[in-house]
């Protein structure tokens, strides 16, 4: 099984976030950059089918020089070789045509990326991906079991969860679940060692058409001071009277 | 031309988001000078959607669409916006709507703008507010493409009364032209009882609360209010509670009317996950924790006593007003 984990470079969760040029651009200054997390748990989850299934793990970013740091550590978790397309990435709908590229030159069984990056929180990647490559689709995946051609796995729904089958070749929209944050794993010295030596491919973007563009940003205007009860009377009064929420 | 919005129901009845995004689409229309047009899927009570602007429900019956599958639902809404000349199509934040949304969105070359959370900044060009970096701030995206494809936040719009004369056409289900092998095998869902993404009052807890056994009044205050549970994610990861109620950046987003947080110190990635919530309250022992800061209301006091007061309290509260 041939599997391509792609991976968005995003700032770490803890990051302040702040915008520049006329609030036209995020601030990356001081910012850390990080495996998006949705795409990490799908990235440990992987890990797992080449260990238990002898299956070979690729990894895709778009994105410029920049990103390279993070793709290293991809390879450090463990993945076997990684494709870097160089361009920077606009919108989903142009991503997911650059990713969609690399997937049918692949010839890959399984695509896993994440549900959602946490910057941009566009959640379309996957599934057009999916679309553009005529692969079944499962988003919000949190648990993943493949046999031969056949899938079974759960996804999230509103107030549960749903089981469901499916078969390769598949594109999965990953977040916790597919894996526990303690299977998580922090790359080690011999981990970082070896994925300096593996292989880090610059490809060239195809023509992609964006579909959107983010004019302008604006950060959420202050809170105001808590206002501070003494009693559970109080708080209901002002819960009632003052915020009429119950 | 008009504008077309996808209605979500559940067993025939139209969900509360069902009416949001169709008071959103509303909204839009008038920006346009067209009419709404709802597209729903075996749903049993069209005429409602008329209270809230619409003017025509093309609702697809076809007993194979019983149970949501992404890409059939996503090839009828994509019909619908050719026989109905839709250029801005309207869906909700739901998780299954956020599973169809890019697949309709590559079906139709449309842009897809998803955390929307007020009406469009302009229809020419087409420019709408969302949220991103996980609620740590808002972009005002424009949508270039022919078709434009909007998702709604989840209790962001709200729900506006707009009476309107409306019409109901019945159809049957469009084939799925794409690969499609993925079916429900089992469903499993709290019926009953409020969820996260849907409830007006989320009551949620943290390591605070010092381990599961002490979940029970959690869930009581939950009860009284009518509440959804939730929890931050050290709980999560400890396995106190499911990954389900885990909310914050990398678990579900909140956006209720009132959110109770009881034992959560309030990390940075927790108050980007509930900060769509309109009135915040807080319940804490340490008057340091960083959640009185994002905070509308507090109390500083054990939990272990605060929370038993105030289920005692909202129990006669509710006796008394109803």
């Amino acid at each position: 099984m041939k599997i391509l984990v792609c991976i968005s470079n995003v700032p770490d969760t803890t990051s302040k976030i702040n915008f520049t040029d006329g609030d036209t651009k995020f601030d990356t200054n001081g910012v850390q950059f990080v495996i998006n997390p949705n795409d990490e748990f799908g990235l440990t989850r992987a890990m797992w089918f080449k260990e238990k299934q002898g299956a070979t793990v690729h990894i895709a970013t778009v994105g410029g020089p920049t990103v390279e740091p993070t793709m290293r550590k991809a390879l450090a978790i463990g993945a076997d070789e990684a494709f870097r397309i160089n361009t920077e990435p606009t919108d989903g709908f142009s991503v997911a045509q650059q990713l969609a590229a690399v997937v049918k030159d692949g010839g890959y069984d399984l695509v896993i990326g994440g549900r959602e990056s946490i910057d941009y929180n566009g959640g379309m990647v996957p599934g057009i991906l999916a679309s553009l490559t005529n692969m079944n689709f499962i988003n919000s995946c949190i648990s993943l079991e493949i046999d031969g051609t056949n899938v079974t796995a759960v996804r999230e729904i509103d107030g549960g969860k749903e089981k469901l089958s499916s078969s390769l070749p598949l594109v999965v929209g990953g977040q916790k679940g597919l894996v526990e944050e303690s299977d998580l794993r922090i790359p080690n010295m011999r981990g970082i060692m070896m994925a300096r030596k593996k292989a880090l491919t610059v490809v060239e973007p195809v023509d992609a058409t964006k579909a959107t563009e983010d004019k302008k940003f604006d950060k959420p205007a202050p809170k105001g001071q808590v206002k501070l009860a003494d009693s559970v009377d109080q708080l209901v009064d002002l819960l009632h009277n003052e915020a009429k929420v119950i | 031309m008009s504008v077309l919005v996808y209605t979500e129901s559940e067993q025939g009845k139209f969900k509360k988001n069902a009416y949001e995004v169709a008071s959103y689409a509303a909204a839009v229309a008038k920006m346009m000078d067209t009419t709404v047009t709802a597209i729903a899927f075996n749903s049993s009570e069209n005429e409602s959607l008329g209270d809230y602007g619409v003017s025509k429900v093309i609702n697809v019956k076809d007993d194979a669409l019983t149970t949501f599958n992404a890409g059939s639902y996503a090839s009828s809404i994509a019909e619908a916006v050719k026989s109905t000349d839709a250029k801005v199509v309207i869906l909700s934040s739901s998780t299954d709507t956020k599973y169809l949304a890019p697949l309709l969105s590559a079906k139709l070359s449309a842009g897809y703008a998803p955390n929307v959370v007020q009406a469009p900044d302009s229809t020419s060009p087409f420019t709408v507010k969302r949220t991103a970096f996980s609620n740590k701030g808002f972009a005002h995206t424009q949508i270039d493409t022919d078709i434009k494809i909007v998702g709604v936040s989840n209790n962001a719009f709200g729900a506006h009364e707009n009476k309107t004369a409306i019409s109901v056409e019945e159809i049957g289900a469009t084939s799925d032209t794409a690969t499609n092998d993925t079916k429900s095998v089992e469903i499993d869902k709290v019926v009953g009882k409020a969820t996260i993404a849907d409830a007006d009052i989320v009551v949620s807890a943290g390591r605070g609360m010092k381990g599961p056994e002490n979940w029970g009044m959690i869930e009581e205050l939950a009860d009284v209010l009518g509440a959804a549970t939730a929890c931050s994610k050290p709980v999560s990861d400890l396995g106190w509670r499911p990954h389900g109620e885990h909310v914050g950046q990398t678990g579900k987003p909140v956006a209720s009317n009132l959110y109770i947080a009881i034992g959560i110190s309030g990390a940075i990635q927790h108050l980007a996950g509930v900060s769509a919530s309109k009135t915040k309250v807080v319940i804490n022992n340490d008057p340091e924790a960083p959640f009185f800061k994002a905070a509308d209301y507090g109390i500083v006091g054990d939990a272990f006593e605060v929370v038993p007061q105030l289920i005692e309290k909202l129990k006669d509260f509710k006796a008394q007003n109803g």
